[in-house]
């Protein structure tokens, strides 16, 4: 399914198509890209879009976005999924980025931005705290003003890719007496502060994506602060609502269907019943997905016309990540005898693993998918927003 | 249809409930599956100890007769527990091949090491291409003297590194697929031409590609009736497979009510939130109708009704989704601390997917049940 495209669209989305082929570098194809690369390998295509001036798409021009209507940057998001590229860190370019330069001063503008897209800062996000999933907003993190600092003290936990990062944004506690929402501000901390400490969270996959990180009396300079001290909720917000617009997946799911039949294929023979069971599964998955996608379609296309598409990032994040974990689901159950067997991630590269290489990360995908209905807002999360936003109840 | 249990059955429960209470906490399995080897034979040891290997086996057999039933209390408290060590393999599989198929001879000779601890097993069944179907066997064997010569390979043999004897389904007639023509082998795990190569599973534990290259084996069972007994074998093992699942789903679901009355959201526990109740509730009747039908199975195979296949495979089935459902909503309800490698709900999730493969999974076990109906 695609837009309607102008000619001049069409063109556009030909030379990005182009591009992908050309330049998306080959060792970033690896089994699992989320877990198998290095920081530097993980850059690579980061560097190579932003030399190409195309590594923000949200970000306005005179920050260095490259200019595009919503149809564009649709058509990017589109065309880099399809292709199975690795995005540029979300952390980085989707949120901290907007956030600074939509609430934050001229200096850290000046400091910040171009280091986001050149790739030279990688950010991670102080959201969640053992205490705060879901209910954000009574976040503990005590930040208490010293002179010209704040003094941090406080636990965040589920930090995707903190191993790796120069800075964390934090949502912190200012104002302790306020209600909840409203003595929250929004910091930004040096990762090599003293008093930061990453603890690795290993998951059921046996993977390294997510940390604790503790702050013990981290001196953070008042320059850090983003626009005014306990209005950090409203920066929130609206950085969440950044990280919910691209959940649908069309992309990821798409590719993910086409390998998974190609598994079917292989693995179970056109005359035994389960072949049959399958195919039905994949079709209503395919349905699915494309529901899905004209459902997106359809928004962009309303966005375009600059109509509020309202709380649509709820439903793309609970029907895309519905779809995706049906998706690994259907290919672990394809691979029979084989789906019981899971790649261990700390040992190298020739450690034994039987079976087809195209099951090799069947088990752990599987696993890790469970994730996507809890995070980003939990899937029960998602339906209160349509439940209050849309229906009014 | 609720089982009165006896005294001995009672006796039998609340023994293996002290046993893993002290000995199996969930961070002395921990070590267990980190260490080298993967399994403690130190734990077999104290299982046999207290005559759980013991258990299912005839009391001509040297065992306690306790039958299926005593396998279903045992397995369900392994399940609660997510024993490693390779119980379901020896003596269900194993032991009820032996048992059921072999000769005086071979009773005698291979029995009584299952029952004191001393040899562990494996049943090498499933090959590449062949899925779940147990008459899908390329691996041959060619007479030679007394014994056998098998050539061939199988695939994700669980607990085959950990064995000192496998039991292997080979052709000794027919095409790939025919019914009649597979035979069963006694085989060394250490023989020579038998080559294993190890991987971990999903769930923690061992499995092996076996390639055979003109392997000595020794017949169990009558030539080319392999099929009729791995189905009855088969049948056994689902008994255990669900009691276990079963014992694991009563866990995740105690575990997860628990923590929706702790975890505090919006100033309320969790539980409070209606949907999160109703899935708890929908928790609870998957495991109670898996509870039951479980039972139902093993007090059937006990009670030695022919034709057991189709209520086997329909409990398959039907604990199988169930096994899925309350795991899926455990780690789900748990949110992110279901994700983790440091809390049981994860190890609890992939013990159940890892059921869910072995002998087959629950959509296969349906279709199964469908077509047994249709032939009847």
């Amino acid at each position: 399914m695609e837009l309607a495209l102008s000619r001049e669209d069409a063109a556009f989305r030909d030379e990005v198509r182009a591009f992908i082929a050309e330049n998306y570098p080959k060792e970033m194809r690896v089994p699992n890209p989320e877990t198998d690369l290095t920081k530097e390998q993980s850059l690579l295509w980061h560097r190579i879009l932003y030399k190409k001036g195309w590594i923000a798409p949200l970000w306005p021009k005179e920050y260095g976005g490259p200019g595009w209507s919503i149809t564009r940057r649709f058509i990017f998001e589109q065309e880099t999924s399809r292709a199975g590229t690795l995005p540029p860190l979300a952390f980085s370019v989707t949120m901290v980025g907007p956030v600074i330069y939509t609430f934050g001063n001229d200096a850290q503008k000046q400091k910040f931005l171009p280091r986001i897209l050149a790739g030279e800062d990688w950010w991670c996000q102080g959201y969640s705290e053992p205490g705060s999933g879901s209910d954000l907003a009574t976040v503990r993190t005590k930040a208490v003003r010293d002179g010209d600092h704040y003094i941090v003290n406080g636990h965040k936990t589920w930090t995707t890719l903190a191993q790796h990062a120069d800075w964390i944004f934090c949502l912190v506690r200012t104002d302790p007496s306020a209600k909840p929402q409203a003595g929250i501000s929004f910091l930004l901390i040096d990762m090599k502060s003293p008093g930061v400490t990453v603890r690795p969270i290993i998951t059921v996959d046996g993977s390294h994506e997510v940390n604790d990180v503790f702050l013990e009396d981290v001196r953070v300079p008042v320059e850090n602060l983003i626009g005014e001290e306990n209005k950090g909720w409203t920066y929130a917000k609206f950085l969440l609502g950044n990280e919910r617009t691209s959940m649908a997946g069309i992309g990821r799911s798409t590719r993910y269907l086409d390998r998974l039949k190609k598994i079917v294929k292989a693995e179970i023979a056109a005359d035994d019943p389960a072949h049959l069971e399958f195919c039905k599964e994949i079709g209503r998955i395919e349905l699915d997905v494309l529901a899905l996608e004209a459902t997106e379609l359809r928004v962009v296309a309303q966005m375009a016309r600059g109509i509020d598409p309202g709380p649509a990032a709820s439903l793309f994040k609970i029907r895309g990540t519905e779809i995706f974990q049906g998706i690994t689901e259907l290919t672990h159950r394809a691979l029979g005898n084989y789906g019981l067997a899971l790649r261990e991630q700390t040992l190298s590269a020739n450690q034994f693993m039987p079976g087809p290489d195209y099951g090799h990360t069947a088990s752990e995908k599987y696993l890790n998918a469970r994730k996507l209905s809890i995070y980003g807002g939990s899937n029960e999360i998602q339906r209160n927003i349509i439940a209050k936003a849309v229906l009014g109840l | 249809m609720d089982i009165q249990f006896t005294e001995e059955q009672e006796l039998l429960r609340s023994s293996v409930q002290r046993m893993l209470r002290d000995q199996y906490s969930f961070e002395a399995r921990r070590k267990i599956v980190a260490s080298e080897d993967g399994w403690s034979r130190r734990q077999w040891g104290a299982f046999a100890e207290l005559g759980l290997l013991a258990a299912p086996f005839s009391e001509e057999s040297g065992g306690l007769g306790g039958g299926p039933l005593s396998t279903m209390i045992v397995a369900q408290e392994f399940g609660r527990h997510l024993v490693v060590e390779p119980y379901v393999e020896t003596v269900v599989l194993a032991g009820g091949l032996i048992e059921h198929a072999g000769s005086k001879e071979q009773k005698q000779a291979l029995i009584p090491d299952i029952i004191a601890g001393q040899k562990i097993w494996a049943l090498a069944w499933t090959e590449k291409g062949a899925r779940f179907d147990l008459a899908n066997v390329a691996t041959a064997a060619r007479r030679d003297g007394k014994d056998y010569m098998l050539s061939g390979e199988k695939t994700a043999v669980i607990a085959a590194p950990w064995a000192d004897y496998l039991i292997v389904s080979a052709r000794t007639k027919g095409k790939r697929d025919d019914r009649a023509g597979v035979s069963l082998f006694v085989v060394d795990a250490r023989a020579a031409n038998l080559d294993l190569r190890s991987f971990k599973t999903i769930d923690g534990r061992r499995a092996a590609e076996i390639t055979f290259r003109d392997v000595r084996g020794e017949l169990l069972g009558s030539e080319g009736e392999g099929v009729a007994l791995l189905e009855a074998c088969r049948d056994r093992a689902i008994g255990a497979l669900c009691a276990e699942a079963v014992g694991a789903m009563a866990e995740l679901n105690s575990a997860t009510l628990e923590y929706s009355k702790a975890r505090k959201q919006f100033g309320v526990t969790i539980g409070s939130f209606q949907v999160l109740q109703h899935r708890m509730v929908d928790m609870f009747i998957a495991h109670q109708e898996a509870l039951s039908l479980m039972q139902h199975l093993n007090l059937s195979l006990g009670a030695g009704e022919s034709g057991i296949s189709r209520l086997a495979s329909g409990a398959k089935s039907k604990v199988g989704y169930a096994g899925k459902f309350i795991a899926d909503q455990a780690v789900q309800l748990h949110g992110g601390m279901g994700m983790t490698d440091e809390l049981n709900v994860g190890h609890y999730f992939k013990r159940i997917s890892s059921i869910n493969i072995q002998f087959g999974d629950p959509a296969h076990h349906l279709l199964l049940y469908v077509q047994l109906d249709a032939a009847a």
